[in-house]
């Protein structure tokens, strides 16, 4: 009966997979099914994870990624909320504009990488520009799809009320569309840290994660960093996209329709 | 008639684009930025010239672009199959889900360029450790998906189908895979997508063939229309592949979108 109660718990049950996993990779290990060598222990992996917190060197390349990725997206929401409003309000521009946009969409945005070496001699502008571009693309289309999305009897409320189109845009169509924006950015987060690393770790620079990976990647125990920057990035994620999803619930609570496009 | 004017109508814009960018990148006359002819004329250059017999293809057509379709496909059905079956198993069994589920989040939030070096350091450059970035990167969204679909199956059809006697394997078969298939598909579509992100910048870091190779390549020899060549063709494939995946999942999932009108 107690045993029942117990694996109700989320958290525990939780607790108790990452422990399995932890155990098995470490048996594995100890037990010589996996060379320590190819695949290092996990009780090693940990501890250098543990370590790399307080590593100053980390820290300062941590700080410096997550630097490009919140000015990056800022610029994001800057260019892509308005830009979504313009098209979504002017059906003719979006009509114009849309097969273009359909072409550009399915470029894979770190594919640009090396034409921006070409085109940019700083490494920090190149950085921002590649996360922009690939980042907006979430954003203008949960703005244009919340845009489709208002209802439009309350538009024609408004309308027949005597308010002009700028003030039914900002009493009803933006607040309408904000859920959906909110949720175009926190996918755009996501991708702003993919590119933020790949950019480090493809074009170099002088600081972030990418960088201090590449950085290990020439020392002996190469594989215990490279995993245990991998638990941090993979942290650093988790933690960013719940801090969202937090912050959704707790702003657009009225907002039940939870729609999500990609 | 009437439709072409309609197409015409919606793409006027292109050949506008295009005229312009061609008048500005030529008074620029600036070499970062070719004009789209020159870029067109490389491309030409770079796959179109070789002999007839192979329907004018040159050896670097025919070398790169069937292997990095071939890796991108590959990861992708292996992280398809991987994907629908571990995603069934946590969504039918709720045990299985508490346990997993916080890995299954933590290994997602992993931003799937990290996997590279550790690929890398475990299988050196080859096919091998592409095809494992990208089924480790690409998995989540259809293990989620899969997921959430078996797990949301209507509780009815699954009774129907026990009062009528189908074994277990049966219900998977014609119960639950089916009713998972929407979001199954919704999965793949996204992985479809990512798998071709990951396929480029595997081959950027670690390959001696395949497009990314050649991008790199035009990059290394300061070939800029080269560099853009290559990339207009990864917007096409990224282009063929979604369509190719839409019309399918339109097929196959007909049944359902039937369904969805009746009731």
């Amino acid at each position: 009966m107690i045993g029942r109660r117990l694996l109700d718990s989320k958290p525990l049950c939780g607790a108790l997979g990452a422990a399995g996993l932890f155990c098995v990779l470490e048996a594995t290990g100890r037990t010589g099914l996996i060379s320590p060598i190819v695949f290092p222990l996990a009780s090693t992996v940990l501890g250098r994870a543990v370590e790399l917190a307080t590593d100053a060197d980390f820290l300062l390349d941590v700080v410096s990624t997550l630097g490009a990725w919140a000015l990056g997206l800022l610029l994001t929401v800057v260019i892509a909320v308005p830009a979504g409003f313009v098209l979504g309000t002017l059906p003719r521009a979006e009509t114009a504009l849309r097969p273009i946009l359909e072409f550009l969409r399915p470029i894979p945005s770190l594919a640009l990488i090396p034409l921006a070496l070409a085109l940019f001699s700083d490494k920090f502008d190149m950085k921002i520009t590649l996360i922009v571009y690939a980042a907006t693309w979430p954003v203008l289309m949960n703005t244009l799809y919340g845009l489709k999305d208002v209802d439009p009897l309350a538009k024609e409320t408004l309308r027949s009320f005597g308010f002009g189109p700028l003030s039914v845009l900002w009493r009803v169509s933006l607040p309408s569309t904000a859920p959906f924006v909110a949720t175009g950015v926190r996918l755009a987060s996501a991708i702003a840290l993919i590119v933020a690393i790949s950019v480090e770790l493809l074009a170099g620079g002088s600081d972030g994660i990418g960088v201090f990976l590449i950085e290990v990647g020439g020392s002996p125990d190469a594989m215990v960093y490279i995993i245990a920057t991998a638990i941090w990035a993979g942290v650093i994620g988790l933690v960013s996209d719940s801090l969202f999803v937090l912050a959704e619930r707790r702003i657009f609570r009225w907002h039940t329709a939870r729609t999500e496009v990609v | 008639m009437n439709r072409v004017l309609r197409a015409a109508g919606r793409l006027w814009a292109v050949p506008v684009v295009l005229v312009v960018w061609e008048l500005v990148t030529r008074a620029a006359e600036d070499l970062s930025f070719p004009p789209p002819t020159t870029i067109a004329a490389s491309m030409y250059e770079m796959w179109l010239t070789g002999p007839a017999e192979r329907l004018w293809l040159t050896e670097a057509a025919l070398e790169n672009i069937p292997a990095s379709v071939g890796r991108l496909l590959a990861g992708w059905l292996l992280a398809g199959v991987i994907g629908i079956a571990l995603g069934i198993a946590m969504g039918r069994l709720p045990l299985l889900f508490r346990f997993l589920d916080p890995l299954v989040q933590f290994a997602r939030a992993i931003p799937p360029p990290m996997l590279l070096p550790f690929f890398m350091a475990l299988f050196a450059i080859g096919p091998r450790m592409q095809i494992n970035v990208i089924v480790f990167g690409i998995i989540w969204p259809v293990l989620i998906n899969a997921g959430e679909g078996a797990r949301l199956v209507d509780r009815q059809h699954l009774d129907t189908a026990r009062v009528f006697g189908l074994s277990r394997g049966q219900r998977l078969f014609q119960i639950i895979l089916p009713s998972a298939m929407p979001k199954i598909f919704a999965g793949l579509r996204v992985s479809l997508s990512l798998a071709l992100i990951l396929m480029v910048i595997s081959e950027l870091v670690g390959s001696t063939d395949g497009i990314g190779f050649q991008l790199l390549d035009a990059q290394r020899s300061y070939d800029l229309p080269g560099v853009w060549g290559t990339i207009v063709v990864l917007g096409v494939l990224g282009y063929v592949l979604n369509s190719a995946f839409l019309a399918a999942e339109r097929r196959v999932l007909s049944w359902h979108r039937a369904a969805k009108q009746t009731t």
